[in-house]
């Protein structure tokens, strides 16, 4: 076979290739398919086991005994928010001045081992957190409390917080930093007025994604906001919560009772869905308003 | 601040524009560089470098790629304080004080020795905003404050382009806008020296004519060291001219400096005068 006709159109070998190119796009569909089922199986039956519950009365109304009909999860929607609220206070703070630590002074003694803990942290069961906010909250106030339960979330979030605006402010050009600088600016104005507008979207979407995750943790409120059948707005009461009204529902033995999970559970996977979706929509729109 | 400027530029009217006096004798010393070292960890960037930078004069650092022509300029405003591992030996005077010495407010030797970078790098805010920047730092507001930013505007000679959309974004000019805004920006906290790392590079011929023309201008009130790897714009724009070269340990050395006319056309160096015919770089 001479050189010119080897690549030629019409050659077994040119046959094979194209065979061998479509046989290995359709795997990767193929399993780019499977990797979408069990989301969309997922959304779908929840939404079908629980749409038949989900009323106006299901979001205002406060949960009833069993066998009473209707109810609502008001408390728990309400209380998810203040767990979430406190959550933010504590870790959006720390995390987003701790990423300016790690950003700035990477190859420190603290900031290797801020960065290596933040690491180990986000791969900390999250159960595990709720045994320490149980052993550091609740033991010494002798109660559940709203507060354990935040303080058990905030120290989820707080990885993600970090390494999100970590990686925002690594985005930030060099160039910006030092035009501060240049013009005579300390390092914490440089931070406050320059560096921290430029990375503030990432900052926001971090914080999103890291309150849609612990918006559905169950784990770690178990024994520290332990839930409450009543509404309460109290830091240090037990307070009722979307994932956990979920799991007592679940488990328990009644049948409206695990009609009333399905529909829990398709309000907590809509809020932390919607979360995740406004805020990767919000990264996309920032993206292209930049790039124009 | 305000009264500050107009008697800088009631000063600098009755002087000679810069250009017409060529006599080093007639100037005074700006900056005063002696024995200056500069090391990168253990590798030395610049070795015994001494230059005199003189008030009001337009000062050019050429040389090869990697000769250390960007480090010197960014000695001269303590920027290379901000690389981790730097180092520097020798004295740098700004009027007849190290700015390295000790007790030295490194926010305040950065006020008056004000910089422009290579690519333009306004904040990804509005224009008003950019040039009010540094005002603000020191606290200037209000009326005085848009004072500052229209003056500072028209000298950078970019006051007409964008006196219509102040609050419009910095991102939305032209690349030789935005490199004028940037120097606006460096002339609102009313700097006594700018320092320019090769701010023309990323420029088109029409945008880098521009930029030479208000340096020119500048020059009458301001001490200006430009940074640059083109060798007609160091002829075309500078009073003074320093060559420099790295040795066989890549370290820069000041091979020579003199009066760019002198430099240009009577080079004493073997060396400056195959860079500047085009032997090498």
């Amino acid at each position: 076979m001479s050189r010119s006709t080897r690549w030629r159109s019409g050659s077994v070998r040119y046959a094979w290739r194209k065979l061998t190119n479509a046989g290995m796009l359709s795997l990767t569909g193929l399993a780019a398919f499977l990797a979408v089922v069990p989301l969309v199986w997922i959304v779908v039956y929840v939404a079908s086991q629980g749409a038949r519950f989900v009323s106006a009365d299901f979001f205002t109304k406060l949960p009833t005994p069993v066998g009473v009909p209707g109810g609502g999860i008001a408390n728990a929607l309400g209380g998810t928010a203040i767990l979430v609220g406190i959550a933010c206070t504590i870790s959006i703070p720390i995390g987003v001045l701790t990423a300016f630590y790690v950003a700035d002074k990477p190859d420190t003694p603290l900031g290797l081992a801020v960065r290596f803990g933040t690491d180990v942290l986000s791969g900390v069961p999250s159960i595990v957190v709720g045994i320490f906010a149980y052993t550091v909250v609740v033991l010494p106030m002798k109660r559940f409390s709203a507060l354990s339960g935040g303080l058990a979330l905030a120290i989820i979030m707080l990885p993600t917080v970090i390494r999100a605006t970590e990686e925002m402010l690594k985005l930030v050009p060099n160039d910006l930093r030092e035009a501060s600088l240049a013009l005579g600016a300390p390092e914490w104005k440089t931070s406050l007025a320059v560096m921290l507008p430029a990375a503030l979207n990432g900052v926001i979407t971090g914080v999103m994604l890291g309150v849609a995750r612990v918006a559905g943790e169950t784990a770690p409120l178990l024994f520290t906001s332990f839930g409450n059948p009543f509404w309460s707005a109290r830091l240090d009461q037990p307070i009722a919560s979307l994932p956990h009204t979920l799991f007592v529902y679940a488990i328990s033995p009644y049948k409206d009772w695990h009609a009333k999970a399905w529909a829990t559970a398709l309000v907590l996977m809509a809020l932390v869905l919607s979360l995740n979706i406004i805020a990767r929509a919000w990264t996309m729109i920032r993206q292209a308003r930049l790039g124009g | 601040m305000i009264g500050q400027l107009v008697h800088l530029v009631g000063l600098t009217s009755a002087l000679p524009s810069p250009g017409q006096s060529s006599d080093p004798a007639d100037d005074l010393v700006k900056i005063r560089v002696a024995d200056l070292n500069v090391y990168y960890r253990s590798f030395r960037a610049l070795a015994d470098l001494s230059v005199e930078i003189l008030e009001r004069r337009i000062t050019a650092f050429i040389g090869p790629s990697g000769c250390g022509k960007s480090t010197l300029l960014r000695t001269l405003n303590r920027m290379n304080d901000l690389v981790p591992g730097s180092r520097v030996e020798g004295r740098v005077n700004l009027d007849g004080g190290d700015i390295y010495g000790p007790g030295v407010d490194v926010v305040d030797v950065r006020r008056r020795v004000g910089m422009v970078f290579q690519r333009p790098n306004p904040f990804p805010k509005s224009i008003f905003d950019n040039v009010a920047y540094g005002p603000r730092l020191y606290g200037v507001r209000g009326r005085e404050l848009e004072d500052l930013v229209e003056e500072s505007l028209r000298r950078a000679a970019l006051w007409d382009e964008v006196k219509g959309k102040l609050h419009r974004s910095a991102l939305a000019l032209s690349g030789g806008q935005q490199q004028r805004l940037c120097i606006a920006r460096a002339l609102a906290v009313e700097p006594e020296v700018i320092l320019m790392d090769e701010p023309c590079s990323a420029l088109d011929p029409i945008a880098t004519l521009k930029i030479e023309d208000l340096m020119r201008q500048l020059a009458q009130e301001y001490t200006i060291v430009i940074v640059t790897h083109n060798m007609q714009q160091a002829a075309r724009v500078s009073d003074y001219t320093a060559f420099l070269m790295m040795d066989e340990e890549r370290t820069g050395r000041l091979i020579e400096y003199g009066t760019t006319q002198q430099i240009f056309t009577t080079p004493r160096d073997r060396r400056t005068e195959d860079y500047i015919t085009g032997r090498f770089g």
